[in-house]
């Protein structure tokens, strides 16, 4: 009965508000843009986290990477033939990191070296990654053909190498190219699989592989291209000896990486006198974007608020001049026996009904903001339920909040003036 | 004697002040009323304006507390109610007709007669029931969807007398009801309130209009807020 009550009483709200279809839209336009901009907002920082989240999944969540760098004072020393530089990431590193810290799973280590590769008549400069198998745990890349690289390989110090597509398209190797021999820098690999790569970077994290990668395994490297590099710039030679280039480190959950990036980082200060390497974290990428979309829901829920503030505000007033209008019908349900309640309830009901009517274009257009902004600004928008249900909760509150009012001064009316009011 | 008087009063007034305070004086709009309407009565409250007789109307209607006296309805004494009580009152013992019809315009000829039965709470398909075959008994049974805008003066009054018996009350109260329409309309109007009394119904009536308080059985003479006579 009640269930039945409550659909008629929507029923009549909905009813009343018809009759005066212009006035009831323009009321409800300040809720429309108001719970508007709330989806629209969601959105975007949504958009954002989402995307930085996706990012770091390709980097791996639980991952640190460290990578070698030259550092200033070195860069700049004056150079000679004969000098040569050291720096960089160590073998022992390696050990170290992985024997100190128990939230530590495998450390992967990479040696760099460009050199070119050539298939047949083609050539392409290739920057050979020699590492370890586990790599491709780390890195999950489709395989397009073939296989990566396996325990045995380095046992054998095999001379196999694996390609990116790109680099596989680019020397025009294809699936019938397995087992065919690649030159890299002049030593022979059999090209056992190609995997897809992710492109040097992704958005604003940098990615540890790169699309002209050829992997090879890292006692290989040692084996034909040792530690020592030598570098052309113009007519000087540069040499510089790196034992390890980069160390991917895997930490067994992500509420550690952080700790475990802080320990590796003073760990290394100890061995190393310079700061020549450089430790990066992409989960602190992910709360870096989270703090941006807190940021910027403040900014943007302030404004939504306020656009919702004088929504209601606008509702209240109609809903007051409605009151008046209709005093005389108050009168009579009154006169009939409508207790004040009932009187409150009617225009409770009314108002909510006009401010989530509201709120139901509100969400058509805060669907619709965020593709236009996807559309034309590029920027990842991502509308969840959350923020539908929540836009709904907050239409209702609004009605009821602004309604309040309204509806008590209905229940005041005094039917006896009511209904000589002519 | 503070025992209702017999099985068969419907309203009775026993000394009933109405004292409105207008800056420093007082206003008695009634001044000590003793009345006893009983069952089956056809009442025409009679005179000048500001004799009291809309305050009568108020005052039986509900619609306003006595400031001194008790009032008493179908035996039970509601002098003190409150306005929730007083709602409850009206809502299931009394049936209101208007001088100006007074009809939701906004709603059909159905739903106006269905508004009692709204808000005692009946069953749609109930009070749709209900709703004909009042307006049939009226003469209204092909207007149902019909807006009150779309009838007729002495239409929407026999609107207003459908939806004033949907709750089936014990007493009608009726103000001025032929007021704004046409001798001949009013004649008619009149006609279906003597009907509804000889089968059966207590009917009140406020009028200033001799010939009109003629149709009602017995007559009821204010004047300074008391009863001045009464005919029948």
């Amino acid at each position: 009965m009640r269930r039945i009550q409550l659909f008629r009483e929507i029923r009549q709200g909905v009813e009343n508000l018809l009759l005066h279809k212009l006035r009831s839209m323009l009321t409800m336009l300040g809720v429309v843009f108001g719970v508007g901009s709330v989806v629209a907002m969601l959105s975007v920082g949504e958009g954002a986290s989402k995307e930085a989240l996706d990012q770091i999944r390709k980097v791996g969540m639980t991952n640190i990477i460290i990578r070698s760098m030259e550092p200033v004072e070195d860069a700049t020393a004056a150079r000679s033939h004969t000098h040569m530089t050291i720096y960089g990431l160590l073998y022992d590193d390696q050990q170290r990191i992985e024997e100190t810290f128990k939230t530590v799973k495998q450390v992967v280590p990479v040696k760099l070296v460009r050199k070119d590769g050539r298939l047949g008549t083609r050539a392409l400069e290739l920057r050979v990654v020699g590492t370890t198998p586990d790599w491709f745990n780390l890195l999950s890349r489709d395989l397009v053909a073939g296989r990566v690289l396996m325990e045995d390989d380095a046992k054998d110090r095999a001379g196999v190498v694996v390609l990116t597509e790109f680099g596989a398209r680019k020397l025009l190797a294809t699936e019938n190219t397995i087992g065919q021999k690649l030159r890299i820098g002049g030593k022979a690999y059999e090209i056992v699989g190609i995997v897809k790569s992710m492109g040097s970077s992704v958005g604003t994290i940098q990615m540890p592989d790169e699309e002209v990668d050829a992997y090879i395994p890292i006692e290989a490297a040692k084996e034909r291209y040792g530690d020592v590099n030598v570098k052309m710039t113009g007519s000087n030679q540069m040499r510089e000896m790196v034992e390890l280039h980069e160390m991917i480190v895997e930490v067994d959950a992500d509420v550690n990486v952080e700790a475990t990036a802080a320990g590796i980082g003073s760990m290394l200060k100890q061995f190393h006198k310079k700061e020549d390497y450089k430790i990066s974290v992409p989960l602190a990428l992910l709360n870096q974007a989270k703090a941006t979309k807190r940021t910027f829901n403040i900014v943007l829920g302030s404004i939504a608020a306020i656009s919702l503030l004088v929504g209601g505000i606008g509702i209240m007033n109609i809903m007051l001049a409605s009151v008046t209008e209709r005093t005389r019908e108050i009168g009579i349900r009154r006169a009939i026996g409508a207790k004040r309640l009932q009187i409150i309830r009617q225009f409770l009901i009314e108002t909510v009904v006009l401010s989530t009517t509201g709120g139901l274009m509100g969400i058509g257009l805060g669907l619709f903001i965020p593709w236009m902004i996807t559309l034309f600004a590029g920027m990842p928008t991502v509308v969840t339920m959350d923020s539908v249900i929540l836009s709904v909760g907050i239409s209702i509150t609004v009605g009821i909040v602004f309604g309040l009012y309204p509806a008590a001064r209905a229940a005041q009316v005094d039917p006896i003036i009511a209904l000589r009011h002519e | 004697m503070s025992q209702t008087g017999g099985n068969n009063s419907v309203i009775r007034l026993e000394e009933v002040w109405k004292i409105y305070a207008m800056g420093h004086q007082e206003v008695h709009a009634l001044a000590g009323v003793n009345m006893d309407f009983r069952k089956g009565d056809f009442w025409a409250i009679m005179g000048p304006s500001g004799s009291g007789k809309s305050t009568m109307l108020n005052i039986l209607g509900c619609l306003d507390r006595v400031s001194k006296g008790k009032y008493f309805i179908e035996g039970k004494e509601i002098s003190q109610f409150d306005d929730n009580d007083l709602s409850e009152i009206r809502l299931r013992h009394l049936g209101f007709i208007f001088q100006s019809f007074n009809l939701i315009p906004q709603l059909s000829v159905q739903r106006n007669i269905e508004l009692p039965l709204y808000y005692l709470g009946w069953e749609p398909h109930q009070s749709a029931e209900r709703a004909v075959e009042l307006a049939q008994k009226v003469g209204l049974g092909e207007r149902l969807d019909h807006k009150p805008t779309e009838l007729s003066g002495g239409q929407m009054q026999r609107v207003a007398i459908a939806r004033a018996l949907a709750n089936d009350p014990a007493i009608l109260l009726a103000d001025e009801p032929t007021g704004n329409l046409d001798t001949h309309t009013g004649d008619q109007i009149l006609d279906l309130l003597c009907e509804l009394n000889q089968a059966g119904k207590t009917i009140i009536m406020v009028t200033h209009e001799a010939d009109i308080a003629k149709r009602a059985k017995k007559r009821l003479h204010m004047r300074d807020g008391r009863v001045e006579s009464i005919e029948g």
